[in-house]
């Protein structure tokens, strides 16, 4: 908790601070390449025979998925908490080397939990974390994969917030995390915002992107949340059905409850127990959601729609064909439901994409699934 | 009720009055089955505990290290719900044997799931005496205290060495019972020492509550009993009983010597607990 009200402070702090936001600025255009572009997937578009498709191309930026938005705000923040150890949690391993990296970057020490699990399942971010002098440690209880990875970093925060900070990679945890990881995401929103009204002179019909925690969506909406005529669609993991087990859509399917320190949805049992979750996604594969995912959807301002790991798979190899690109598994469900609801809008409808990583990282599972070796 | 003595007040004031330190282990409800659990809960009993600290599994216990996750997920594994706990609770406390007070362990996502009001009437219902909540905020627990306290049930709350000041002020306000006293920072587990700034942060604590004062994590040898003696009116005991449990679980046990151990160990802390203040 103290740790907790450390945070909260330094944050507020900081957000009044043109240093720092100079500094965090400078950091996303010189080191990760922003702004990332607004493209056109003009294939994409001809083949859903609907709205211009765009994509926001978080998998540009260094490292290669969204993660390294927040990870550098929040390495800033540790240093200027005077601490010099980070530990983070790491699904598909994306946030782990955005952490990896920003430590490196700022000369930190680094600690990633990570499932065994995931760990089988994302080989190459486990190398280039550890190569980047990250310390990966395998998190072997529960169901081995990221809810159990949070809860190893969280018991090590426990015994080491004084010179550690958390660098949690979603919307989720206990307050500030959710605002914080979401006002450094907010950045894609901003962004595919300003470039609408530049290249298209006027905001999108709708915008998608994918809903694991939910941190890539929520710093894509946020900023669209008061543009009321702007469609925002959260994707889900609806993994093999929607039996409990087979999925991760806690939106969906999910009741109110308690996990990691928020009040949210929540995949669970009648006594509250976590229900296992699967995803072909390693980095959607949670069982719970940011809380304020909760809120757009008990408001309506959000809708959130399941998509199968089978559509998912299909988007990845569809968006490689038709444009060129490999998208992350995670956000190939954003990409499926565009493919799925582009065809009924008009020609002239403007649906953006936030492409949240590229699919590097999943070649090995990819083609595992599909029974091909590399 | 708000004004007769709980069951975990009067076992204080006992102790207090007979210049006496309280033990308190903790075992896990349903490791691998309530059938053990009983057994265990008599066995302590007849060894003369204080007071029990029974865990309710949850599936992302936090505050929890390695060895209580593992019990945890046992008895979930087995399919353990938590009316079978109430239910087994009940029904020992029905039997003719004097039970110590019991205090429940309880995430809060699993009071939230079932309705605070119903799980504490539950509860008590069961002849629980009180709960710890480790996941909930001390300082946001004042709709839970009311309900816990309408019930006549304690709600002890936890004290980090990393808990500011002022947050002690308003954690105490919710809190009744006993101050659950975190040894050091970090997760349940055993360890060596007991550190330094723990009798530091026990001295300033005496001077902020009347609450009695029990201290746990990394308790497991009657030495460190006497460390604390003067410091805290009770210590409370977690993995090393449930390492015991992990010997049945490997098969490196039977139920018999996993009973005598526990109740072996519970009688030596028991008696270091008992030694009257020099």
């Amino acid at each position: 908790m103290q740790a907790l009200e450390q945070l909260t402070d330094e944050y507020a702090r900081a957000r009044q601070d043109a240093r720092f936001q100079a500094e965090l600025d400078d950091l996303l255009k010189n080191y990760v390449g922003r702004p990332s572009p607004l493209y056109f997937a003009k294939r994409l578009t001809e083949h859903c025979g609907g709205a211009q498709i765009y994509l926001k191309r978080e998998d540009l930026n260094h490292t290669g998925a969204h993660k390294i938005n927040n990870a550098l705000g929040q390495a800033l923040l540790t240093i200027r908490m005077g601490k010099k150890r980070v530990i983070a949690e790491t699904g598909a391993g994306q946030h782990g080397v955005a952490t990896a990296t920003a430590c490196a970057h700022f000369g930190l020490e680094c600690v990633v939990y990570m499932g065994e699990e995931d760990i089988r399942r994302q080989k190459l971010n486990v190398f280039n974390m550890r190569t980047m002098g990250a310390e990966v440690r395998p998190v072997t209880t529960g169901s081995r994969t990221l809810r159990d990875a949070i809860n190893e970093a969280m018991r090590d925060w426990m015994a080491s917030v004084a010179g550690t900070h958390y660098i949690i990679g979603s919307v989720v945890g206990p307050h500030p995390f959710p605002m914080l990881v979401r006002d450094f995401q907010s950045v894609i929103g901003r962004e595919t915002r300003a470039q609408c009204l530049e290249k298209l002179g006027r905001l999108p019909h709708e915008v998608i992107a994918c809903v694991g925690g939910g941190s890539n969506s929520a710093g894509m909406f946020y900023p669209f949340v008061d543009d009321a005529d702007v469609r925002l669609t959260g994707v889900e993991p609806g993994g093999r059905g929607s039996t409990p087990g087979e999925h991760a859509s806690t939106l969906s399917y999910g009741a109110k409850g308690v996990l990691h320190g928020s009040y949210s949805y929540v995949l669970q049992d009648a006594d509250g127990q976590t229900s296992d979750v699967h995803s072909i996604s390693a980095g959607l594969d949670y069982p719970g959601v940011g809380p304020e995912h909760s809120y757009w959807k008990d408001t309506g301002r959000v809708q959130y729609t399941p998509v199968s790991d089978e559509e998912a798979l299909s988007a990845f190899g569809q968006l490689a064909q038709l444009e060129g690109i490999l998208p992350a598994l995670e956000s190939s469900h954003a990409v499926a439901q565009a493919i799925k609801t582009a065809g009924q809008r008009s020609k002239d409808e403007i649906v953006v994409i936030c492409l949240s990583g590229r699919g590097d990282k999943d070649v090995y599972e990819v083609a595992r699934l599909l029974g091909k070796d590399i | 009720m708000l004004d007769s003595l709980t069951r975990i007040s009067e076992k204080f004031a006992q102790l207090r009055n007979a210049g006496q330190m309280a033990f308190m282990p903790f075992i896990t409800a349903g490791d691998p089955d309530m059938d053990l659990t009983l057994a265990l809960i008599r066995e302590l009993a007849k060894r003369g505990v204080d007071l029990i600290e029974v865990g309710f599994p949850y599936s992302d216990p936090i505050a929890d290290g390695p060895v209580i996750q593992a019990s945890y997920q046992r008895a979930l594994d087995r399919k353990l719900q938590v009316r079978d706990i109430f239910a087994a609770i009940r029904s020992l406390h029905a039997e003719k044997e004097p039970i110590p007070p019991l205090v429940g362990m309880v995430s809060f996502a699993i009071i939230f799931r079932l309705g605070a009001e119903k799980f504490v009437r539950l509860a008590a219902e069961a002849g629980f005496s009180g709960l710890i909540v480790p996941d909930l905020p001390g300082d946001e627990a004042e709709d839970l205290a009311r309900i816990v306290k309408s019930h006549g049930l304690d709600l002890v709350e936890l004290i980090a060495p990393t808990t500011t000041p002022t947050r002690v002020a308003r954690i105490v306000k919710n809190a009744s019972g006993f101050l659950y006293c975190i040894s050091v920072a970090g997760t349940t587990g055993v360890r060596d020492t007991l550190p330094a700034e723990l009798r530091e942060q026990l001295g300033w604590l005496r001077t902020q509550t009347d609450l009695p004062l029990a201290v746990g994590f990394g308790i497991s040898r009657p030495e460190q009993v006497d460390e604390l003696r003067g410091l805290a009116e009770g210590v409370i005991v977690g993995s090393a009983l449930v390492k015991q449990m992990q010997l049945l679980a490997d098969g490196k046990a039977t139920r018999e010597e996993l009973l005598r151990a526990c109740g072996d160990f519970a009688a030596q802390m028991v008696a270091a607990t008992k030694r009257t203040r020099l």
